[in-house]
Formats: C-alpha cells, structure tokens, sequence
C-alpha cells in the first residue's frame, strides 16, 4: 500500500490507522532496504505542504521536516546558518541534496549525520505530531543512539525549530574530515557557533562534533575555556584532550577510535580558530 | 492516491501514465516497465549515481525514488536529453571529442547531472564541475576528460572528421561505438531482456565457511507460486565445476553440502520477474552450520588450519619462482642493502555495472549474452558445465561496463546456462551491488618480503623477493599472479643477481583473480619504496638512481631476455626530469613556509610484459570485401571502455590502405568473430592488433594481385569498386563481377597471431613475453601532517607505448589507471564480510584525481602492430608507489601497508615524532 497524504493532518491519521512506514526524500529508506521490498503500508509525506515550509517567525526559524538539503542551501537564512548550510553541502551528493530531507536525517540517527553538529550547535529543538498530542523535544534528547530516536509510534517529526536572535548573532563553521572528496561518510565532524563581546572577547560559543561517538555531542569544557578567549593563540589554548574525554570513538572501516580523537582535536582547534576569525570579518 | 491507479507524469516531454505498484524504485519502473534502459543502476543506494535522472529539472538518483513520487511532475532520462536543452547534444559532442566516455555505463548519469549544472550555469568553474559531478562515479576515465568536456561543452565543436587512407594510426579519432555511450543505447549486460524472460535469484552462504542442508524446497516452491523452479548442484547438466585456468579449475557452480566463501552459490530460484525480485531470501529452506574459517594468510598457513581443497597441501595453490645469479654472495658484497616488509589488502574492481545477462535456449545449443572480456573462454566453460560441446555454446558479449579482470571469470553465466537449458525459457539474472562485491574476483592481498642491494655508484647488485598472495577460495588467476611476480619483482632495471619466489595460498575469502596487472602493482609498491630508501641511504638522487639502472636494450631481464628495440623505460626517465626538478623546485618553496601541509615528491617506474606468460594466446581477425566495396572487420576483442573497437580498426585500416569510414564493425560474438582471445594482459592492441594488420596487408595483396599492382599502390574504395592507382595508372575491380563466399564477400583474409615466447625452466629463465610496455610516474601532494590527508597536486607520467595509435584513447587508459593506482594507494580495502557496498567500500570521485599529464613516449617495438605496445595495465602499476614514495618525502615516514589512510599515515608520523 502506498498513501500519499495531501496534509499533515492525513499524514497522522493515515500512520496511526496503517502503522506504515515514513517515506519522504528515500535516501535512506531505499538503501535500507537493499533487495528487500517494503511489505508494510509507506506513506509518502514528501507532499505534505506544512512539512516542506521553511519559516522565521519572531523568535524561531521553523525547518519543515521534509525541507530538502538543496531547499535549506538555497534559503536566506542567519549567519549561525552557515555551518548547517555547509553541512548540507556535504550530504552525499547533488542527487542526494535535492531529496534528502532535514527530518530524514535525524529519524535515520546516524552517528555520522552530517546535520547532527551543526543543528546541537544551534540548540534546535524537534517538533513531534501524532494523532493524540504534539511535543517538543531539544535535538540532544530526541536522538538517544545509533539509528535510535524518542519518536515513539504513530508520531512523525514535523519541524525542527531554531531560536532565531542567537542564531543570528553567532557566526558559524562546519568542517568534515572524509576519505575521499566526495559521497563520503564523516570520519568526523564539528561545527562551531560564536559570537563575540563587543571588545572582541568570546562571548558564547557551542561546538559539537559528531561521528565521533554513538550520538553527536557538544563540548561544554571547551565552550567554556573559550569564553573570553581574544586571539587564535587563546583559543588553540582551550582545545586540551583533558575536555576531549566524553568522546567514545570506534574502530571501522572508515578509522581506528584513537584516530578519530586525535583528529577531532585537531578539526575541533581549526574550526575554533577559523569560526574566530571569520567572527571578526563579520 | 492508491497504489492501484495508474501514475501520470511528464517523460521526456511526453504525458504518460504508468500502472506499477507505486512503491517501486523508479529506476526500475523507467528500464524494466518503460524500457528506457539508458538509465543506469549501479548500487540501488544513491552511491554512484549512474542511474540520475531529472525531476523538475534537478539532478535525483532515480534508484532512492518511489515511482509514486513522480506522480504529476516531469522527468528527464538520458533519452529526453537532447530534446530537453540545446546544451544536451553539444555535451553529448564534447564527451565523443574529449575521450570522455571508455565503457560508457556511468555516461548516462554524467551527461545527465552535467546537464542539469550547464542549464544553470553555462559557464561553470572546474569547481562548479566536480560539485556537480561529484555524485556519480567512474571507474574508467579518471575524470579528467569528462571535466574537460563539461568545460567545453559551449564551444560548439563538431566530431573531427575521420581520417584518410594511410593516416589512422596515431590519430585522436572519435571512439568508433562513442555514440551510443553518449546517447545511452548500448546494451550492456542488464539491458535489452526479452519480456517474457524468467528472473534468476541466487542463495548464498552466508558464512565464510559452512556446512548446509537444503530443507524441502518442493514446499517452498509450492507455497511460493511464481517460482518455477529451484536448482542445485544435481541440476548440472555437465560438470558442476568452472575456472578460467583448465588444470586448476575447482569452483561448483553451486556448492555441494559445504561452502568456502561468504556469498557462494548452494541453488538458485527461478521464476517470474515480479515474484522473484519480491522473495524474501532469508526464508529459503536451508540450515546452516558454521565452521571455523581462515581469512588471513597467517590463519590459512598455520599448523593444523583447515584445508581447503583436498590435494593443495598447506593451503598452497602454486608456487611462482624466478632465480639468476647468486643473489646471497651479490647481497654479502653490497655496498648498501635495504629491506622491507610490504603488505596490501584486498581491492574490489567496483566498476559501475554489476554482473548481468541473460541465457536462451536455441534448440540444442545454448546463447548466452552477458557481460564479460573473455568470450571464447566463456564458451568453452558454459560448455563444460552443460555437458554440450563447445560450438553448441554461442557467447553474446554486450557493452561491458567496466571490466579490469574481474569479468575474465565467470559469474552468472552458468547459472542463466542451466536454468534456461531446463526451463526452455529464456532467464536472466542481475547481480546486486552486495552481490557483486561479496562474490566477485578481487585483487590479491600480497605479504611481501624484499631485500635490495646496491654498490655504492649506485648499480642494484641484487634482489631478494618472497611474497605471499592471498588467492582465497578458488583457484581463478592465482596460479597467473604467483607466475607473473617473480617475472616482475625487480622493475624494468637491471639486475644480475636476482631470486624472487611467490605463493598464491587459499583462504576462506571471496576468490582473488585478475585485477589490472596480475599482482604486479603490489610487487612494485615494494621494489619502488625500497629504491627509494636505497638511493637515499646512497645519497643520489631518487630519479637519477632510476636512471642509472634502468634496463638497456642489450642488458638481460631477470628472466635472461633481451629485449633490444623498444626498450623505452629510460626515456620515460628522461622524460619526467624537467618535471622532477621543477616540482622539487615548488615543494621546497612551499615546505620553507609550512610546518603543517608538508609537501612532497615522489616517482615510480615500471614494466609490464603483454600476453600471456610464456603461454600460448593467439587472436585471430577475418576481414572482408563486400560486393558495395565496404569492409567487414570481424573484430572479435572485446571492447571494455579501453577502445579495442577503435584501435584495431585503425591498425587495419592502415595495413590495408582503406579510409576508417569503409569499415563496419563485427564485434566480439562467438559466432561471428574468430577468438580474439581475452581482453587481459595488456594484450588486445599488440595482439588482436597485430593479427589485425596481418589481415589488412593479406587483403591488400589480394587487391594488388588482382590489379597486377605494385606494393606502394593506393587503394580507392568507391561504391562497388575498388580503385587501384599504381603509377599513376587506376586499375578498377568490380566487385560485383567477383564470386561471393559463404559470408558474402568477394575477398576476405583470416590471419593469426601469436606472440613469439619460449618456456621458462625451472628457473624461470626464458622469454616470457615478445615485448614489455614500460613507463613511469611522478606525483607530486601535499600531507597534512595533524590529520594525515592527503592531497594531490599533480601526476606526470611518462609512457612508452611504442607506438601510439590513438593518443586520446591512450590518454584515457593513463588517466584512468592513475585513478586507480589513488584508490590503490590512498583509499581502497575490502573486508570480507564487511562493507559489501560502494559508501563503505569507496573508491575516488571526480574530486580525487589531481590533473594528469601523459607524456607519450614512441620507442618503437618490432614485433608490436606498427610498433605498438599495450597500456592498460602499465598505465595502473606506478602510481601507488610513486604516491607513496610522495608521502615519505614530504613526512620521512614510509607507509609499508596499503591503502595509506588518514589514520594509518597519522599513526605513522605520531610514531617517528617519539622516535
């Protein structure tokens, strides 16, 4: 069976009376499936207006769940944008980008979500529907582990929700480290959102690095050895492995664990210093 | 909407509606439902994007799409291309003149993703290009020649014309099948399926090593209707046994109560396409136990390990030994001795068309037409597994999208074979990307131990080699790699003293075979890292060491051959030192102002011998003249993307004094073209090339005679007449006064060739090959050295291809092994098991490959085709350890395992600082 509801409020009902399965851009659904075919109901919400919307309201920015990474690219959208718009870019490729969905990538909770970082940074929250009630949850308590989310059944993510002012005082950075140029997952990732006092000091930042343990985490020891840092020396400073210790990395295909924590220090320092100063062009 | 209706969408500007179940994979709908077979599918996983498509104009991979997504939007597949933008056919243009398509199975999916960019942006940066691009992969070109084109695509240029009588070899002629790359009508293995076909479906081991009961599999197929039929190993008619080496084959078509490998065949399950594709295969009535398996050659070597073929003691397939003077005395008396240990893994070949083809019964013989580069092979091995003679079997070779060895081996053919020789129907069958890669030949991981000494002007003394290849479960080219590395092991240089021993051992892995150089790029990732540190610890310059031994025409090969003419590798040298010098000259300049991205420069040479070693392998071409008085080419090397059809043909026509345009080709089936032996070994250009020319000057005789014309006599082909002008006097033939033969041609010529090679004893001392390609790279990238990336800057290489019959082609198979030689180097292992798809599994994309620039070098071989020597898999060998030896001088640390990833080159550099 295959529905394709016009609303989000069909798309709810539909769930709850079939218990199907969500279909929105099927960059991650087609690949799960490999050579199996879906028995169960799919319910296709790429059509569901409200899910594609991308808004500012007065003090949120809303992202459809079902906004395409192309879409999120393409919208004018605060400076503390720039890392998740940079994120978006590396989302596989072109082809991936004009399907592949914001909601998509945080129910799909890979640990190398490329969208993850960017978005905890943010302190986004997540908009969660079902037939009975609707809820909010912030980003760190939605994803619970690898491929592990709080949606619960019959619920559909519907929006992810970012407080807008801070998102347009920060000034933002995003940097992957794959094996190859291209269609590659991260070994791993950190994005970095700051904004500076008016002497120039650090007066907020929030970095989080993903692929580097089973959910995407922020680094509250570094984010506070920051504030007041005035200079990229400062700022190299704050970056110890001491504030590194809640990273659990592991041996795949891709790296060994010991790699990737060795590497994260080093992006999470670049991306530090380069967020600064491009905080200091602005 | 339900799924019942029919979905109404725009297709290549046409309203159409479409009754499929609207869960299924558009990609599917468009080639299975629509028959718009243009559309790619290489992964089913949005990995390699040959299958892209535009919606509404952007760029999508129609794989990761329900076809109900579609509904009331419109789509543009490679066949509404030119109709779509003017810009289409122009592209289309610019990849024929660039070279930009080899194999053409990624071609779809690039001239449709680049589509999509130019209509945005008609004049985009090489930056834009590779953004645009970057989602679809390419095994063959190395992507330079496709950014090129996309980069040209406004210059309106049109097809140069084909050149005259006399003038085709060493022309840039447009790849004579180019067109129906570009505008997706080959046939490869998966297209063009009669409709009434049944779907073949294979069960496979999922234990590297495992004992099996089949349940009751008459239930299965009762409860399962659809299901035709189930076949197992008591289904065969002939024998339950295929492999490409007749004395070692040792592989069941399927398995018989034991497995060896994961992914091995124990039945197969045959019926409607629809009922079979929608199988849940996890449910097929089998029992499995496990048993103990040895991966690794450790494992498989250790006292008391599982034996996996009863009669190959120790798990050792063969032996391959050189030996030539007395390497331990010439050691004892080096002024300087290196050694090392060098390890490789397993790679997978990942061209972009899974396996694919399709049998038919024909009375009682037997077609079958798939994907593959050896169809006489193919032939005689279908034959023996269905009990029938060999003629009785027809190989139909489609477009193959993309080969590099692994398509030497068999993979569904004999399974289609038995199905349709029970069934009397035709069946096809489709590998799954896993598939593929679970269950396909890959490149042997080598475990080399090497030890070189050097007096101190320089001179190699000797070379003490032993390596050990991983061959896994079954014989495929094993015994070919362990034969053709102790040929190899000391490069083109001179050598006198020289032992060099190799094994090809069997482990419960996926069979390794053939991958572009027969396990001669692991043994030169060796030899060329150890010169380096040789020359060092010399202190002479890397490239001059190169030059002080390289192989001269009147010096032995460590087989005792000499080569004589054509031995080019010092010119290739010579070739590459303004750039060595200038690219030291660029990574001083940059290092003297960098601590972190350390830059460096590195270079490799190598040998390659074409043909089988020391084994027959003859091609046979047959070429006629038609009462029309045009030719018929009966070509029968198969065309993997390299450019056979074209090379040969340019070779032909020269020998017999005809204009290309004369031509029509007949390629490789065989029951049409005579066997032109097996698209390996760098062999087709030399030796299908040099059968081909044979023909061509038999056919001119034959012309000139009946003209009573001399030699030098020019040949005119017009309509039905041939025109000999001899001394300014025109001789015209008739060609419908002539007698037609069988085929109907008034003249025809048949001509053999097989390389002159002698035996080697039991030394390996002989002549294994009539000629060697040679060639070298330099590479030039930076390391940074917190993260232990890498990025290239640029590789130079330098061939001598003897004669370059088509530099544009030779270009493309450079390009094209370079890239591999990156993936080789930097980014690509295989684990058994593990990764079995192309996100895990990653080899380089457009934004992996530096720009490349190919020196060609002309050093003339006597016995080659117009002087002409292989390139395929020279073009692959030097560039691993050139990057490596790259790598060392930008950081001091050598990486002595491969591919040289971030961690492992971080690692390495982490581990000297505390040194």
């Amino acid at each position: 069976m295959f529905l394709q509801p016009a609303s989000l409020s069909a798309a709810i009902d539909m769930l709850s009376q079939h218990q199907g399965r969500i279909l929105a851009g099927g960059t991650d659904f087609f690949p799960a499936l490999g050579a199996l075919s879906e028995t169960r109901p799919i319910i296709d919400i790429s059509r569901v207006p409200e899910l594609c919307a991308i808004g500012m309201e007065a003090d949120l920015v809303r992202l459809g769940a079902g906004a395409t990474w192309s879409e999120i690219v393409a919208a004018p959208l605060p400076t503390g944008f720039d890392a998740l718009k940079a994120a978006a870019r590396e989302i596989g490729s072109i082809q991936i980008q004009n399907r592949g969905t914001i909601g998509g990538n945080l129910c799909n909770a890979s640990p190398a979500a490329d969208s993850v970082p960017p978005l905890l940074a943010l302190e986004a929250r997540v908009e969660i529907a079902s037939p009975s009630h609707r809820r909010e949850l912030a980003l760190g308590e939605f994803i619970l582990g690898n491929r592990r989310t709080a949606l619960e059944p019959g619920e559909i993510l519907t929006a992810v929700l970012i407080p807008r002012r801070q998102a347009e005082r920060f000034t933002s950075h995003f940097v992957k480290l794959g094996a190859r140029r291209y269609l590659v997952i991260s070994i791993a990732m950190i994005a970095v959102a700051l904004e500076r006092a008016p002497d120039g000091a650090i007066a907020k930042t929030h970095i989080a690095v993903g692929s580097c343990s089973a959910v995407a985490q922020r680094l509250p020891g570094i984010e506070k050895a920051l504030l007041g840092a005035r200079s990229v020396t400062d700022v190299a400073g704050a970056v110890t492995p001491g504030r590194l210790t809640s990273l659990t990395p592991i041996d795949d295909v891709r790296a060994t664990a010991d790699y990737r924590r060795d590497a994260a220090a080093t992006l999470i320092r670049r991306a530090v210093q380069d967020c600064f100063v491009k905080s200091g062009e602005a | 909407m339900q799924d019942s209706a029919a979905i109404p969408f725009t297709l290549n500007g046409q309203k159409i509606a479409v009754a499929a179940p609207a869960e299924r994979r558009l990609s599917n709908v468009l080639r299975d439902d629509l028959g718009l077979s243009g559309t790619k599918v290489g992964c089913d996983a949005g990995d390699c994007g040959a299958c892209t498509v535009l919606l509404d104009g952007e760029a999508v991979c129609s794989c990761l799409m329900a076809v109900g997504q579609v509904s009331g939007r419109a789509l543009t597949t490679i066949e509404g291309l030119p109709g779509k933008t003017p810009i289409a056919e122009r592209l289309q243009q610019s990849f024929l003149n660039h070279g930009a398509a080899q194999c053409g199975i990624c071609t779809p999916g690039m001239l449709v993703a680049a589509t999509a960019l130019l209509a945005e942006n008609p004049n985009p940066s090489e930056k834009a290009v590779k953004d645009a691009l970057g989602g679809v992969l390419c095994r063959c070109t190395g992507y330079r020649k496709i950014i090129a084109a996309v980069l040209d695509a406004g210059s309106r240029r049109d097809s140069a014309s084909l050149p005259g009588a006399g003038r085709a070899v060493g022309a840039r002629i447009n790849r004579l099948d180019g067109q129906r790359k570009v505008d997706g009508t080959d046939i490869f293995g998966a297209d063009g399926h009669e409709a009434n076909a049944l779907l073949l479906r294979a069960i496979r081991s999922p234990y590297h090593h495992a004992r099996f009961a089949l349940g009751n599999l008459d239930a299965y197929i009762r409860t399962h209707p659809g299901i035709h039929r189930i076949f197992t190993a008591t289904d065969v008619p002939g024998e339950n046994c295929f492999g490409v080496i007749g004395p070692f084959a040792d592989q069941p078509v399927f398995a018989v109560n034991a497995t060896r490998f994961k992914g091995e065949t124990i039945a197969a399950v045959v019926g409607d396409p629809k009922v079979i594709e929608a199988l849940d295969l996890r449910q097929f009535p089998v029992t499995w136990e496990e048993l103990p398996a040895v991966l690794s050659l450790d494992a498989a070597l250790a006292d008391g390990a599982p034996q996996l073929h009863n009669a190959r003691d120790g798990n050792v397939l063969v032996r391959g030994w050189v030996k030539r003077g007395e390497v331990e005395a010439a050691l004892a008396g080096s002024d300087a001795v290196v050694e090392g240990i060098f390890e490789t893994g397993f790679v997978e070949h990942a061209y972009i068309e899974p396996e694919a083809g399709i049998a038919r019964r024909v009375g009682d013989r037997m077609e079958v037409q798939a994907c593959t580069q050896a169809p006489y092979m193919d032939r005689d091995d279908v034959a023996k597994v269905l009990g029938l003679k060999p003629e009785d079997v027809r190989i139909i070779p489609t477009a193959v999208g993309g080969g590099f060895g692994s398509k030497l081996d068999l993979s569904v053919q004999p399974f289609i074979a038995v199905a349709a020789w029970h069934l009397k129907r035709p069946v096809r069958m489709v590998y799954t990307r896993p598939e593929s890669i679970a269950t396909t030949t890959k490149r042997h991981p080598g475990r080399m131990q090497v030890k070189i000494g050097a007096s101190k002007d320089g001179h190699l003394t000797a070379i003490d080699f032993a390596g050990d290849f991983n061959t896994g479960a079954y014989a495929s080219w094993g015994p070919t790699v362990a034969n053709r590395v102790p040929v190899h092991a000391s490069g083109p240089y001179y050598v006198p003293h020289y032992r060099a021993q190799a094994r090809a051992i069997h482990t419960h892995a996926v069979p390794a075979g053939a991958f572009r150089g027969f396990g001669v790029p692991q043994a030169t990732i060796a030899q060329e890292q150890l010169y380096d540190m040789l020359a060092e610890k010399l202190g002479i310059d890397k490239l001059d060491f190169r030059l002080i031994n390289a192989l001269r025409p009147d010096q032995p090969t460590v087989t005792g051959q000499i080569l004589g003419a054509g031995t080019g590798i010092r010119a290739c040298f010579e070739a590459l030192k303004p750039h060595w010098d200038r690219a030291h000259r660029d990574a001083a300049a940059a290092n003297a102002t960098s601590s972190l991205m350390r830059r460096g420069v590195g270079v490799a040479g190598m040998w390659y011998g074409c043909g089988n070693t020391s084994l027959p392998n003859p091609s046979t071409i047959r070429l006629g003249l038609k009462p029309d008085g045009r030719l018929a080419l009966h070509q029968g090397a198969v065309d993997i993307g390299q450019g056979s059809n074209t090379v040969i043909t340019q070779l032909c026509a020269d020998a017999l004094g005809a204009p290309i345009d004369c031509f029509d080709l007949l390629s490789a089936d065989t029951d049409i073209t005579p066997d032109c032996g097996k698209t390996s070994a760098s062999r087709q250009t030399f030796v299908t090339g040099k059968a081909a020319t044979l023909a061509g000057e038999a056919l001119r005789r034959q012309i000139l005679r009946l003209a009573n014309a001399g030699a030098d006599a020019q040949l005119k082909f017009q309509g039905g007449r041939v025109a000999v002008e001899d001394r300014g006097i025109a001789h015209p033939i008739d060609l419908d006064t002539l007698p037609q033969d069988a085929r109907g041609y008034v003249l025809s010529a048949e001509e053999t060739f097989d390389p002159p090679t002698s035996p080697l004893d039991e030394n390996g001392q002989g002549v294994p090959y009539a000629l060697y390609g040679f060639g070298a790279h330099l590479v030039e990238l930076a390391v940074d050295t917190e993260l232990g990336t890498v990025e290239l800057i640029k590789i130079t290489t330098a061939h001598d291809v003897g004669r370059a019959v088509n530099p544009t082609l030779i270009e493309g198979q450079i390009e094209g092994g370079v890239a591999q030689g990156i993936g080789l180097a930097l980014m690509e292992e295989f684990h058994p098991g593990k990764g079995e798809n192309l996100h895990d599994y990653l080899i380089p994309t457009i934004g992996d490959v530096p720009p490349v620039e190919s020196i060609l070098i002309e050093d003339v071989s006597p016995v080659g085709p117009f002087g002409a020597k292989g390139i395929g898999e020279q073009a692959l060998i030097p560039t691993a350890p050139a990057i490596l030896n790259a790598i060392a001088d930008a950081t001091g640390v050598r990486i002595t395992r491969v591919p040289a990833t971030p961690d492992r080159i971080r690692a390495a550099i982490k581990e000297a600082a505390v040194r």
